[in-house]
């Protein structure tokens, strides 16, 4: 059975709907994304998951319980990160763990051994008796995840669990959520990077306008929506006229004889994208259309969204 | 896993409110023992002498010396002011700038325990300032009568009638932007106009009569009545039930407004 399952999931605020009719499950175990830009309606989804936000339409279990009837008994399985830090900035580091462990009733015996173990674990053991005002936003967000696990959760909520956080930052917080993957806590996060999704999730969703537009590992996606490789050319003249001219290129009898050069050209403010499964031999042929400079790299999770969507993750 | 599932509860709510008032109790106990004793210096003693004399310990203080008149009345008033501050910023703080309502609503706390926990706490906070300041009234010898240690139980009542209207109107509120609107211009005049000065008969029967309906009024009226030990009699059964009601109304509405800032 499914640790998480939605049908037809609504959330609507008003005329306005966030969460458009989503279903998705997660399994125990794994890491499950949500994938989309700001306003894709993965926090309002979060929030219903999370049981601090009723549904308005459609069905959702959560370890088998009905978040409408068992809100609270479902909460105390959760550990939930939010996107927006709200660590008590006037206790200390071992208190904010200690008070939230309170909140599942644990008691002082249980919570001291924990609370020195995790702090262990997110490498903060020595700003235990500190006032978190003054840590670091990464140790800040280090903490939260300890606290989110106090209560040793079955489900690790993670809402954009690096947003805001500097790249080696970053790299400690995946490091650490990989090494709960691997002692095998099942999380669910929401993130607007692509590179995010494709380095923790097993599996993920990509949603856009409240909707979910495709489902599979991030490998899956890439491999359905987007080519293997991709050439991002670059001019210091006008995009479209480059972009015209790389679509002539592809269309030449040729280029047609050597069989299809590209699958697809996407053309953004400052680069045309090229996807291919033959990066290099693309390149070769460029030497006819004027450009700045060329890259080959694989495909990403962005080049999926910008092939779902037409517009990009970030903006 | 298996884990015995969580009874939630208001008290596992007031203990992080405790937690954080471990931190700060020494200053706030310092605060509710100068502030009464500035207050009956400059006005129960500097004040009250000039009263005295023009008044006589007249009719109109019901016998009383000004110092004995004020300092009750000052212990509702007191307790009203502590209970708006405790009601206004920490609470949108709670939803708005810590965050404290929403990381325990992601824990198995209901938004019951999160409302009734800070009522709980501001209630502790307004009693413990409340027999501080019975004790500074007693150092100034102004408390005559045993029933008298009652007295912070009525002004904790008082204030929690602020409190819990207060607090549900915070809960609607995005920004601070009326909050000292509401202090000067709804709070104040009722400190100034309920009966802690002087009594309300003095004032035009409009205003008198807009006196009664302000809980301050019937909190000072309760504790007079206790620190004193005259006028012990059925009507402050009458000024208990106002308190109540309004503690009552103001937590239903609460609830209410909580529920939906918490949830939506």
């Amino acid at each position: 059975m499914s640790l998480i399952a939605a049908w037809g999931l609504t959330k609507q605020f008003g005329d306005f709907t966030a969460v458009d009719g989503i279903d998705f499950e997660v399994e125990r175990g794994e890491v499950f994304g949500f994938l989309g830009p700001n306003g894709a309606g993965k926090s309002s989804t979060m929030r219903m998951i999370g049981c601090v936000s009723d549904p308005t339409g459609g069905a959702l279990r959560i370890l088998g319980m009905d978040p409408a009837r068992e809100g609270t008994k479902i909460r105390s399985h959760l550990g939930v990160v939010p996107q927006q830090d709200n660590l008590d900035e006037e206790l200390s580091v071992a208190e904010n763990l200690y008070v939230y462990g309170r909140y599942f009733d644990l008691p002082r015996a249980v919570l001291r051994p924990r609370i020195a173990e995790l702090l262990e674990f997110v490498q903060l053991s020595e700003r235990a008796n500190d006032h978190v005002e003054p840590l670091s936003g990464g140790m800040k967000r280090r903490l939260t995840i300890a606290r989110a696990l106090i209560s040793e959760p079955e489900v690790l909520l993670l809402d954009e669990p690096t947003t805001g956080l500097d790249p080696q930052a970053r790299h400690v917080v995946w490091e650490r959520l990989w090494t709960l993957k691997r002692q095998g806590v099942t999380q669910v996060l929401t993130t607007h990077y692509m590179d995010e999704a494709e380095q923790l999730c097993d599996r993920l969703v990509v949603m856009d306008r409240g909707k979910i537009v495709a489902e599979g590992s991030p490998r899956q996606l890439i491999e359905r929506y987007s080519t293997r490789e991709v050439v991002e050319v670059r001019t210091h003249g006008q995009v479209t006229v480059m972009a015209e001219a790389l679509r002539r290129l592809g269309e030449s009898p040729e280029a047609q004889a050597r069989e299809e050069l590209y699958e697809r050209v996407e053309e953004l403010p400052d680069r045309v994208l090229l996807y291919t499964d033959q990066g290099e031999r693309l390149v070769a042929l460029l030497g006819e259309v004027e450009h700045e400079s060329v890259l080959v790299r694989r495909s990403t999770l962005e080049d999926v969204f910008l092939h779902l969507t037409g517009r990009s993750l970030v903006d | 896993m298996a884990r015995a599932a969580v009874v939630p509860s208001t008290r596992l709510a007031v203990e992080y409110w405790l937690l954080t008032y471990r931190r700060n109790w020494k200053g706030s106990i310092l605060t509710s023992f100068l502030s009464p004793v500035l207050f009956l210096a400059a006005m129960g003693l500097g004040l009250g002498s000039l009263v005295d004399a023009e008044v006589g310990s007249g009719r109109d203080l019901g016998g009383l010396d000004y110092l004995d008149f004020l300092a009750p009345g000052l212990l509702a008033g007191n307790a009203m002011m502590l209970a708006v501050n405790e009601s206004t910023y920490p609470v949108l703080g709670g939803f708005k700038w810590y965050r404290t309502y929403m990381a325990m609503a992601a824990s198995p706390l209901r938004g019951r325990d999160i409302l009734l926990g800070h009522f709980a706490y501001m209630a502790f906070r307004v009693t413990l300032a409340s027999f501080v300041f019975l004790g500074v009234m007693a150092a100034f010898g102004s408390v005559s009568s045993p029933l008298a240690v009652l007295a912070p139980f009525c002004s904790a009542l008082c204030g929690m009638a602020f409190a819990t209207p207060t607090a549900a109107f915070v809960a609607t509120r995005i920004n601070a932007d009326n909050f000292s609107t509401y202090t000067r211009f709804v709070i104040m005049p009722m400190f100034l106009f309920s009966g802690i000065f002087y009594p309300v008969s003095q004032l035009p029967i409009v205003l008198e009569q807009l006196a009664w309906l302000t809980p301050v009024w019937h909190g000072v009226r309760l504790c007079r009545a206790l620190s004193t030990g005259s006028g012990v009699n059925w009507e402050l059964a009458g000024h208990l039930a106002y308190l109540v009601a309004l503690i009552l109304a103001g937590t239903l509405i609460a609830s209410r407004t909580f529920t939906k800032r918490l949830y939506e």
